[in-house]
């Protein structure tokens, strides 16, 4: 089938109607793949900090071996349930206005949940106070 | 379009109401579940290390919040959903990878991840409260 309806220079591209390939497909993998260590370490430090007042929690969250791979729990998690999420919204929301509105809100509350992590985490490392 | 005309009977499939659930279907409904909980729960994390970051004061009433019977319910639910797709997303990957296609294999994967996340689950509570 491909082989009459496309065009040389639309198969040489690879992308699909959809213009984008598998570029979704791969992220949700990578994203996936870097988020199985990222998890074991994020449970690892919860666990620890179970019952633990906020002098030991910020103490924990503000080292830098702590603060900066649970930013990339926070960052990486962040990406993969956007594109998760835009998957679940394409398949059964199919209006364009209701459609579009709910993958921008996905974009806006994943951004929101990256930007909120990430700045606490950055402020308890900085030593705001 | 060809005899339009003539009733053909063709076999009704998928039957709506009676069917019997298979368990690699569940794990796929069960995995967009999970998905769908973390992707809320995510919001919980995010308020969590706001509150560890904001200071002493704010952060004792996230935590005592987290520590009512309601919230530890809702960080048990997070912790079992965690895990559940952690071990639903290695399955994914293992599929992804070309492997474990054939349904013993399949089968036992979901099981595994069935058992596994519950197993873990208790695991990471039990420690939780040793260490508490
Ligand atoms: C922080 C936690 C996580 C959140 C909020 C999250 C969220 C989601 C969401 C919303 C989906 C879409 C579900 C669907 O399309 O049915 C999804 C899919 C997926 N997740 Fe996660 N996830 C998380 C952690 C993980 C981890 C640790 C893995 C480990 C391998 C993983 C692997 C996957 C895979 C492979 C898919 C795609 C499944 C498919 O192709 O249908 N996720 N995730």
């Amino acid at each position: 089938m491909s082989q009459q309806m496309r065009t040389p220079l639309g198969r040489a591209r690879g992308l699909g109607s959809a213009r984008d390939g598998t570029e979704h497909f791969w992220r949700q993998r990578v994203t996936s793949v870097a988020l199985v260590p990222l998890v074991v370490f994020f449970l690892m430090v919860v666990v620890a900090l179970t019952g633990a007042d906020h002098a030991r929690v910020a103490a924990t969250l503000s080292s830098f071996w702590i603060a900066i791979p649970m930013m990339l729990v926070v960052l990486v998690a962040a990406a993969h349930m956007r594109l998760g999420m835009q998957v679940i919204v394409e398949d059964y929301v199919h209006a364009p206005i209701p459609k579009y509105l709910l993958l921008m809100a996905n974009t806006a509350f994943c951004a929101l949940i990256g930007l909120v992590g990430v700045s606490a985490l950055l402020m308890l490392m900085l030593g705001g106070r | 379009m060809a005899s339009a005309n003539r009733p053909v009977e063709r076999p009704l499939s998928p039957h709506l109401q009676i069917f019997r659930p298979i368990i690699t279907m569940v794990m796929s409904i069960l995995h967009r579940v999970t998905g769908m909980a973390l992707y809320i729960g995510m919001a919980l994390l995010a308020w969590w290390l706001a509150a560890a970051a904001a200071g002493p004061e704010y952060y004792a009433v996230v935590s005592a919040f987290l520590a009512s019977w309601i919230g530890r319910l809702i960080l048990f639910g997070f912790t079992w959903a965690l895990l559940h797709h952690l071990l639903g997303g290695i399955r994914h990957l293992v599929w992804d990878a070309g492997y474990g296609f054939d349904l013993p294999t399949a089968n036992a994967m979901s099981w595994a991840t069935i058992i596994g996340s519950a197993v873990l689950t208790i695991l990471v509570w039990g420690v939780g409260y040793l260490v508490m």
